[in-house]
């Protein structure tokens, strides 16, 4: 809302300067986005009068004007052809400036010295609409108001003005009006602040012979109330209103739409004129819509509107959209002689749900949704019926409408319990304190009960009562205090601390956090080859996504993943390694689809990926560090061949003692084409939950052993497509809980050893942890192993 | 194994027989000889471990002298010729020219140590200005760093952390916080919708109606998020960003309290030099509300760029609770009352960091992601 600062003092006498106004007002709630001075952009541009206008010698289209600014005549040429001499106009000074940051300098045009510029009303940032008596393509001829030459423009035209605007919040409509706001300034600056009610002269004449009104839909319009205005002369209205709509953004049309225009911004009403000649059986109903109804709106467009949208009809067609917009049908033309003006109440929740639909979204609109005064149309209205007879635009007929079947106008009461109200707050007031702080914003006391004024529908409950006192006590004045009372623990769950070690794992790793999008589009599924069957392809969908790409919440978590390595890949950073404790969302499927009534699991998955210096087993490496980081121990690993997002011969699942964690490996060659990704990745995908699960939390000392070790390096050789992991359960299986640890040196494959056979390099620690074992009983242990291991997977002993 | 020799009619040690010049040294009046001789030793002793200068002469010279064949073992193996009175004078003088010669061969050997250590040390230099060889570094992402420290700060006021699902339902997001269907207060939330019931939550606010249904006053929570707008993306506004949603319901709780509280959240975060103020604004499921501001810290208040010449910058919105909210959750809001509060991570991550573009949180480059 933006408010005229001239406009404001008419209702109340503030005398702080604009800064001190705009705090003032913040502190007390009506939020000051920006206050603006009309005329920032323009400087020295003064009324000059053409004292003389001949022909440039050396062109056929400029003019050398004698212009008188007051305390001097400037020679100024000019390639307007609408002046005469004996004009006001706006003269450009030498060295002045002009909105968009034009500035005026003194030079010669044709030789000709030109000492500034003559403007036209373009030059000074105006529409024909603001100036609708100057020539649309030449200089502006000031032909009203009082100016004489050397006045400074900016009184002239309006610009000599502060407006501020403000964030209204969507509690309080009735701030969407400069009365409203001077209530809020005058209680905020204790001001003196009044309301004159409006004074309507009527030429005689009832409106009854005129005109009819019947509300249909009851429950969506409180009230209806109207005037007739007879003998209409449409012009331009004045110029001191087309400043002011202007000021407030709002452009001028003409004397009768600009009135109800101006009452809006002043009363807070959105009013409506009609052209009663196109009101068909002089009779005005207020129905909902017919499903399927078709309606021209002012602004040209052609609307389908719908059983559940509120219309003024007359008796046959729509002429409005009640609350929203007029339509053509009845629009105010330039020979309109009669005109209706509407001022009612449309339930706000109706027109939003009607303005949303139609996709428009207008000044009337927004005040209607957040729910109006009832008691304001009939002040709206007879204000504005004073301002027709003030611009003389036409004669009121005697009488109005006012159809208030569906309005209780007795005022609303709560009771006012100080006691609470300080008990809330924190602070001690006494009731006198608060009701001279209540006063202002129109409140009224009777015994223990507050009379809340009507334009506040906002205030139910002490508490919102609470608020009007605190604010205008000032939320700075109220204490701070720390809590008392019963202490509690602050303190982090399991799963949340285990968060955050799984997050120092992933970065001792090397890893980088990254933070992706919750959504991602359903190519995303295609790219990474999940199968055309696969459930995970069914995602809980957003009805009103941004975009394809962000219309599915991701049930995978790798596609993100890899967007972000792509990226860097992209910008060709090297040595990449990043991880994300991504959530995914799993929906309930019924008969194959997402249930969408149903809130989805929201899981957390490990994601790693990396690319650049990496391997392989560099990854294992990693997830493993990982793991042992985060206590999570017994660990084994199965090939996984058959999942399509990684390559098939390079891909894992790993379990925690046989706890299925999650699968890793190096990315598929055909996943990376998909996202333009030329150099091997290699990613994991580990559930949170599982390794929540796996986490050994049994935590308890193991004496050092006492006893010496003994170590044996075993070198065999197997068929190359046994997997390690094979040998190492059957050794481990041999010897038994005396293998304390087993690992891997050296894996050998070529001439050596023969075509399709590889040699494992295994180092073994036995140990008892009661006597020191002898030679016999760890040749015997070696003996059975390598037995067991010949068996089993026909693995010899490297000779 | 002693070796004896005939000199003059006499049997002699053959060590005393070959002195270091290899000549026959050797007289009758023994003591007086065998003083002259240590003497002499000594000092031929001395100068030659002077002149060693690296560890293989040093012990050439500890042999020739005090080895087991050494000239000083030789002389004193002739003790046995001397009289009862000279032995000890002489074995005196022995003793003495023995612990000075092990004594200088000492400060010889530390000399000749430290000049080989010095050596080698030399030979050892490298240039330390060459690039060092780094393992792997990983960071947390910035905004998880800083609502790391915002969680902190209210674990230590006595919070706890609260989480719930990002995918809402209506009754949730907007009913049960006093925001019925086709209010106004829904058009300043662009909701991304799955069905008609069921939203992405734009707000972390849900999180109050959870937390009070679950568990009874005294309630100290926090829960953070991410939460849904459907903003098309650009530097100051993304579809998706972080709240952090704050609780406190009990006795007696009052909006002093929300002050305190939160003024001290502030000064912890910023510093303690940081001045908040509390204007009022409107939230459907609080009453009063507030929106928390904290002084410029570029301009103090004048106004500048950064606070786009407001002189202060918003934090937080704040309220008490509403007695409605607390109602639906079954809460006596004639018996207890509370305050929420709701903080965007994002803002306060852009402002720590003088960080002006949204997007870059959720881009993931390395290169941005290295510098927190």
């Amino acid at each position: 809302m933006k408010l005229p600062l001239s406009w404001l003092y008419e209702y109340t006498k503030i005398t702080a300067s604009p800064e001190e106004y705009n705090r003032a007002l913040t502190m007390t709630g009506s939020k000051v986005e920006a206050i603006e001075y009309l005329g920032e952009e323009i400087d020295l541009v003064v009324v000059g009068k053409i004292e003389s206008i001949e022909r440039h010698p050396d062109s056929d289209h400029l003019w050398i004007c004698g212009v008188n600014v007051g305390d001097k005549t400037l020679q100024i040429v000019t390639g307007a052809q609408n002046l005469k001499g004996g004009e006001l106009v706006p003269v450009a000074l030498d060295g002045s400036a002009l909105p968009g940051g034009k500035k005026i300098k003194s030079g010669k045009l044709r030789g000709v010295l030109s000492d500034g510029m003559l403007c036209s009303f373009q030059e000074l940032g105006l529409t024909q609409n603001d100036a609708p008596f100057a020539y649309a393509d030449g200089i502006f001829v000031l032909s009203e108001g009082n100016c004489k030459p050397g006045d400074d423009i900016r009184k002239v035209l309006g610009f000599d003005e502060y407006v501020c605007e403000f964030e209204i919040t969507s509690n309080r409509p009735d701030c969407l009006s400069v009365i409203g706001l001077a209530r809020e300034s005058a209680a905020t600056f204790s001001a003196g602040f009044s309301v004159k009610t409006p004074i309507v002269s009527d030429a005689g004449g009832d409106i009854k012979d005129y005109l009819s009104v019947s509300v249909d839909s009851k429950n969506l319009c409180a009230r209806y109330s109207a005037r007739v205005v007879k003998n209409v002369k449409i012009a331009p209205s004045p110029k001191w209103m087309r400043d002011r709509l202007r000021a407030c953004g709002i452009r001028p049309i003409n004397n009768i739409v600009d009135i109800t225009n101006y009452v809006m911004l002043e009363y807070g009403q959105p009013m409506h004129a009609f052209d009663y000649s196109c009101l068909e059986g002089s009779h005005i109903t207020v129905r909902n819509a017919k499903d399927g109804e078709v309606f021209n709106t002012l602004d040209g467009q052609n609307r389908k509107l719908s059983s559940d949208m509120l219309v003024i009809a007359d008796s046959k067609k729509p002429v409005a959209v009640a609350g929203v917009m007029g339509g053509e049908n009845s629009e105010i033309k330039d020979d309109t002689q009669t005109v209706v003006f509407e001022s009612a109440n449309f339930d706000g929740a109706s027109v939003r749900v009607t303005a949303k639909k139609l996709g428009m979204r207008t000044e009337s609109s927004a005040r209607f949704e957040k729910g109006l005064d009832p008691s304001n149309t009939m002040p709206a209205l007879d204000r504005a019926c004073e301002l027709v007879a003030l611009l003389s635009a036409g004669e009121v007929v005697g009488g109005f409408i006012d159809d208030a079947a569906n309005f209780d106008p007795s005022p609303r009461r709560i009771r006012f319990e100080t006691d609470r109200i300080n008990k809330l707050l924190g602070v001690s007031l006494t009731r006198d304190e608060m009701i001279s702080l209540l006063s202002p914003l129109g409140f009224a006391f009777d015994e223990d009960e507050v009379i809340i004024p009507s334009w506040r529908l906002d205030i139910e409950l002490m508490a919102d009562l609470a608020e009007e006192v605190a604010r205008m006590y000032g939320y700075d004045k109220i204490p701070t205090t720390m809590l008392s009372g019963v202490a509690t623990e602050g303190r982090l769950t399991k799963e949340q601390k285990f968060e955050s070690t799984v997050s120092e794992a992933c970065r001792s790793a090397g890893f980088y956090e990254i933070m992706s999008y919750s959504f991602i589009g359903p190519k995303q599924y295609d790219k990474v080859r999940m199968p055309e069957n696969s459930p995970l392809r069914i995602s809980t969908t957003i009805l009103n996504p941004l975009s394809e790409d962000m219309s599915v919440m991701r049930t995978t978590s790798l596609p993100s993943m890899l967007e972000a390595i792509a990226r860097n890949y992209n910008y060709r950073n090297e040595k990449v390694r990043l991880f994300e404790t991504a959530t995914v969302y799993l929906p309930e499927i019924s008969d194959g689809k997402a249930d969408p009534a149903k809130l989805p699991n929201e899981c957390k998955v490990l994601t790693l990926a990396c690319f650049g210096e990496m391997g392989y087993y560099d990854m294992k490496g990693a997830l493993e560090a990982v793991f042992e980081y985060c206590s999570v121990f017994g660990l084994s690993y199965s090939e996984e061949p058959g999942n399509p997002s990684y390559h098939p011969g390079r891909c894992a699942n790993v379990y925690s003692n046989g706890a299925y964690l999650g699968t890793f490996g190096q990315i598929h060659p055909l996943v990376l084409k998909n996202f333009g990704i030329d150099e091997p990745v290699f990613a994991a995908e580990i559930s949170f939950d599982a390794l929540l699960e796996a986490v050994s939390s049994e935590r308890v000392y193991k004496p050092l052993p006492k006893f010496p070790a003994v170590t044996r390096d075993l070198a065999l050789v197997c068929d190359k497509n046994v997997p390690a992991q094979r040998l190492t359960d059957c050794i481990k299986e041999s010897i038994g809980k005396r293998l304390e640890t087993i690992s891997i040196f050296d894996v050998y494959e070529g001439s050596q050893i023969g075509a399709g056979k590889k040699s494992i390099a295994f180092s073994l620690t036995l140990r008892e942890s009661d006597r020191t074992l002898t030679d016999q009983e760890t040749d015997d242990a070696i003996k059975k192993v390598l037995i067991s291991l010949k068996d089993q997977l026909k693995v010899e002993i490297r000779r | 194994m002693q070796k004896f020799g005939w000199y003059r009619g006499r049997l002699c040690l053959s060590s005393l027989f070959y002195g270091d010049k290899g000549y026959f040294y050797f007289r009758y009046k023994g003591e007086l000889i065998m003083r002259d001789q240590l003497i002499a030793i000594r000092k031929t002793a001395e100068a030659e471990i002077l002149s060693a200068n690296d560890t293989a002469s040093l012990e050439a010279a500890r042999v020739k002298y005090l080895g087991k064949k050494g000239e000083l073992t030789g002389i004193l193996r002739g003790m046995g010729a001397l009289s009862a009175d000279e032995r000890p004078v002489i074995g005196q003088l022995a003793n003495e020219v023995r612990e000075a010669i092990e004594t200088s061969i000492a400060a010889a050997a530390s000399k000749i140590e430290e000049k080989n250590l010095q050596s080698k040390l030399e030979a050892e230099k490298i240039d330390v200005t060459l690039p060092g060889k780094k393992p792997p570094v990983g960071k947390i992402h910035p905004l998880t760093s800083v609502l790391g420290e915002v969680e902190e700060i209210f674990l230590g006021m006595g919070y706890s952390i609260a989480s719930g699902p990002e995918i809402e339902t209506d009754y949730y997001n907007f009913e049960a916080l006093n925001i019925p269907k086709n209010h106004p207060a829904r058009d300043t939330q662009d909701t991304f919708y799955i069905s008609d019931n069921v939203v992405l939550r734009t707000q972390t606010s849900p999180m109050q109606i959870r937390t009070m249904q679950k568990s009874k006053p005294p309630i100290r929570i926090i829960a953070p998020g991410r939460v849904y707008r459907s903003d098309a993306v650009d530097a100051t506004h993304s579809p998706l960003f972080h709240q952090i949603e704050g609780l406190v319901v009990d006795r007696g709780i009052t909006m002093a309290d929300l002050k305190g509280s939160l003024e001290v959240f502030a000064k912890r975060l910023y510093g303690s030099d940081t001045v908040v103020r509390f204007r009022p604004h409107h939230f459907q499921f609080t009453e009063p509300s507030a929106e928390m501001d904290i002084r410029c810290f570029m301009c103090q208040g004048e106004g500048c760029r950064l606070c786009k010449g407001e002189g202060y910058i918003e934090i937080l919105g704040c309220g008490m609770v509403h007695p409605n909210v607390l109602k639906i959750c079954g809460i006596d809001p004639d018996v207890y009352s509370g305050f929420a509060f709701g903080i965007g991570l994002e803002r306060i991550v852009m402002g720590r960091y003088e960080i002006n573009d949204l997007r870059l949180f959720y881009e993931n480059d390395v290169r941005f992601l290295r510098q927190f």
